[in-house]
């Protein structure tokens, strides 16, 4: 049967859709990430660990070989408005409006003007936007255009096949800077070994809730104590809350099985089996088994299964092959 | 009457389209309610929209790219019903008669077997393509799409300036100034009889379907871009979002068995008719330039074995060639049997001796133009010329007389326009967009370009060119 135009989506577009997604999500984690980090994470000397956000991104080579020290002005410029790093926001917005500018005849116009204006108000940044009392208001106006671009598009974007590969990008990045978080703050948090489970700096605990956006849905789940088992396990196991590891994989799982049944599409059936099974595994572990088991380890497998799916999807409907999706980032050449 | 943001404009000897038009009237006495600083706001609110909305084509300077619009200019170009149906009658004639001589040119070449034609000019056109000889189009149509430049002299007699035949842009912002004309001044246009546009896309996708292949039902018909770096790509968005089919580039096709095909999420799906936004020399490596990345290869041999339409047709730049321009009056009368109803400007063959001489002794006066160039390149305009620049116009022409062709210089109408704050008279020009597929037909208006440089002849967009909206009023 020959298909109308609405049924097909060509792969070069399903490609440029589902990382869109993700470049927005990208920026909009890392300034929640980069605000917290300047609001609330100070230690009880009163400093702020700014190296760790750059082992957050695993920029530790590219960074300190153009700055001698990670300060927060140095941290703050190279991934605010450092148009050359591109792990920067400004680069992931630049990333997102090409990958837009392609797109334009399938998303809406109102999602185009949106991420035109606000590519257009972070690529016109300088120093003097970024002095301290001017950060938390630019970290709050990034924060909202991202969202107001969910918004325009879960209000004005067709619901075809370009909706799910969006959708599947989405919760694919958000899933990533959760389990990185946890990963790098965890042990940071716990000096020594013999420290995991002790009660310590809860401010910092509760700055890593904020990084992200689970701070009061934590205090509504555990009213009076925040210990580090209960911030990992609710940052990787609460089906509640909409950034949890446990979360995104059930949402790409569904969205996955979603989409090949709605268009028939015949491919990717290992990675719909593969996100099947981890979302049955993140359904049952708990999260003392974890730690016991090594929590570094584990988190270290998350992320290996989430490239892997996006490896996948890159192979089964974007048109790569499997040597060049190794590597690949939709980023415009 | 009472005053009038108009008073103090004069539009000298030139040919006015606001003044002299009788179908002006009522606009003018609404811009008579207008104070300039209302004008000038709403105008700038309107080229900041158009920055925002990304209508904006793209130049290339010291490696970087840099997107611009093209500047809007508020003040509308009225055409009356009569101006408009004689343009109309003009360009169909002129369509009609270029896909006759190309079938001709590919089939029995009568038109250079009777002279009519010096067979050199076409046969050793660099846009002639042997690889058509002998392939018959649905309908006997080429030209899908049509932009043909109209110029108006001072006595208001419109001309033709150039046929293009291959792929004409520009009808984007026809369609877009329009929307902002209507949210800018909502007011100007309360009760006046205006042709609608806003179906182009509609009668685009008609007239492809209708040259589709034989026998296909449904046919699927997309658009093909170079990408996202070509400098019109906000219009191959625009003409697919109309159409409503996909808009692909050279590596989302391939052809399997002499058919097309394009890569979609599940695997390859069938293409039939391809409206291509990309030139014969890049369209297929197999056929045309080998190392074109942007084409696709063995496209050429679908299209041979019947499996699919190209909208425009290859080889069609044979016709807006502006040597054989000069032949168009008696293309007209010898398809036709009719006389040309919208003449050419006056033209002078530089291959032809006596037409050499003419132009090396007139340099001063005439416009001197390549006959493969689009978008204003290349082009000497005698009265405006430095000495230096006519030197090296009259070297290039004494050493390579076929490649140019040269016309009097014509004196363009002139439209009321807004610049720097002061409604001042500027050049126009005009392009009508017409679509053919068993039939033409002619989008009412056209895209009208203005030449913003104070007595600048110049409109294209890539030297300080601008547009108007277009309104055909009755």
């Amino acid at each position: 049967m020959r298909g109308s135009s609405s049924d097909v989506l060509l792969a070069r577009f399903a490609d440029c859709i589902f990382w869109l997604a993700r470049y927005i999500e990208r920026a909009e984690n890392l300034a929640r990430i980069l605000d917290v980090n300047e609001t609330f994470s100070r230690d009880s000397r009163g400093g702020q660990n700014w190296r760790s956000i750059v082992q957050l991104n695993s920029d530790e080579e590219r960074f300190f070989a153009t700055h001698p020290a990670a300060t927060a002005q140095s941290v703050v410029k190279f991934y605010v408005i450092d148009s050359a790093n591109p792990t920067s926001i400004v680069s992931a917005i630049r990333y997102a409006r090409e990958n837009a500018r392609t797109l334009r005849p399938l998303i809406s116009t109102e999602m185009w003007v949106q991420l035109n204006v606000f590519y257009n108000h972070l690529a016109a940044l300088g120093e003097d936007d970024l002095t301290p009392g001017r950060l938390a208001a630019l970290f709050g106006s990034i924060k909202e255009a991202c969202q107001t671009h969910t918004g325009i598009t879960e209000g004005t974007f067709f619901r075809d096949q370009g909706w799910y590969f969006y959708q599947l990008g989405r919760y694919i990045e958000r899933a990533d800077p959760t389990t990185r978080l946890l990963d790098i703050k965890y042990h940071l948090l716990l000096p020594s070994p013999t420290d995991v489970g002790s009660p310590t700096d809860v401010g910092q605990w509760n700055a890593l809730l904020r990084s992200a956006a689970g701070y009061h849905a934590y205090r509504r789940l555990h009213t009076a104590s925040t210990t580090p088992a209960r911030v990992a396990g609710f940052l990787l196991l609460n089906q509640a809350f909409p950034r949890s590891v446990h979360h995104c994989v059930r949402e790409v799982s569904q969205l996955l099985s979603e989409v090949k049944s709605r268009y028939a599409l015949r491919h990717a059936n290992d990675a719909a089996e593969e996100l099947d099974r981890l979302r049955a595994v993140l359904g049952t572990l708990d999260i003392s088994t974890i730690l016991s088991d090594g929590l570094h380890e584990f988190l270290d497998l998350m992320q290996q299964q989430l490239n892997a799916v996006t490896r996948d999807l890159s192979i089964a409907f974007f048109g790569y092959s499997p040597e060049a999706s190794q590597a690949q980032t939709a980023t415009p050449q | 009457m009472e005053l009038s943001i108009l008073d103090g404009y004069d539009p000298q000897s030139f040919y006015c389209e606001m003044l002299r038009s009788s179908a002006s009237q009522v606009i003018r006495q609404r811009l008579s309610g207008l104070s300039i600083e209302a004008l000038k706001e709403r105008a700038a609110a309107a080229n900041a929209e158009l920055y925002n909305l990304g209508i904006t084509f793209t130049v290339y300077s010291d490696a970087q790219t840099i997107d611009r619009i093209l500047p809007f200019d508020v003040l509308p170009r009225i055409l009356s019903a009569e101006e408009w149906r004689h343009i109309e009658r003009g360009i169909v004639q002129r369509i009609t008669a270029i896909n006759l001589l190309l079938d001709d040119v590919y089939h029995d070449q009568h038109v250079l077997r009777d002279g009519v034609v010096p067979a050199e000019l076409i046969l050793g056109n660099r846009n002639y393509r042997p690889l058509m000889r002998g392939i018959d189009l649905p309908h006997k149509t080429y030209v899908n799409i049509c932009g043909t430049d109209i110029v108006r002299d001072e006595r208001g007699t419109f001309l033709v300036l150039e046929d293009n035949a291959r792929t004409p842009s520009g009808v984007s912002y026809v369609v877009e100034n329009r929307h902002m004309m209507l949210r800018a001044f909502p007011d100007l246009l309360d009760d006046v009889s205006l042709r609608e546009i806003d179906h182009y896309g509609a009668r685009l996708i008609a007239a492809l379907q209708e040259v589709a292949p034989a026998g296909v039902g449904d046919p699927q018909v997309v658009l093909l871009s170079p990408g996202t770096y070509n400098s019109a790509y906000f219009e191959h968005v625009f003409l697919a979002r109309e159409m409503g089919v996909p808009l692909v580039e050279g590596p989302d096709l391939l052809v399997e068995d002499d058919r097309v095909y394009m890569r979609t999420t599940d695997g390859l799906s069938r293409v039939d008719v391809i409206y291509r936004r990309i030139n014969d020399d890049y369209l297929d490596p197999e056929a045309f330039v080998p190392e074109s990345m942007l084409g696709v290869p063995g496209l050429m041999r679908a299209y041979r074995a019947g499996n699919l339409a190209l909208a425009n047709a290859v080889g069609t730049g044979v016709a807006d060639d502006k040597a054989v321009y000069a032949y168009m009056p008696r293309i007209i009368r010898y398809y036709l049997d009719e006389d040309p109803i919208l003449p050419n400007v006056e033209t002078h063959i530089c291959r032809e001796p006596k037409a050499l001489r003419y132009t090396l002794d007139r340099l001063g006066e005439l416009v001197v133009k390549p006959v493969g160039e689009a978008g204003g390149y290349g082009i000497t305009v005698g009265p405006r010329a430095s000495l230096r620049e006519l030197d090296e116009c009259r070297a290039k022409l004494v050493a390579d007389p076929a490649n140019y062709i040269s016309q009097p210089c014509v004196n363009l109408s002139v439209a009321p326009t807004l610049v720097d704050g002061h409604i001042e008279p500027r050049h126009v020009d005009l392009r009508p967009f017409a679509v053919t597929g068993s039939s033409t037909w002619v989008l009412p208006g056209g895209l009208t370009r203005v030449a913003l440089k104070r007595g600048s002849l110049v409109v294209n967009s890539s030297q300080g060119g601008g547009s108007k909206d277009t309104w055909v009023i009755g």
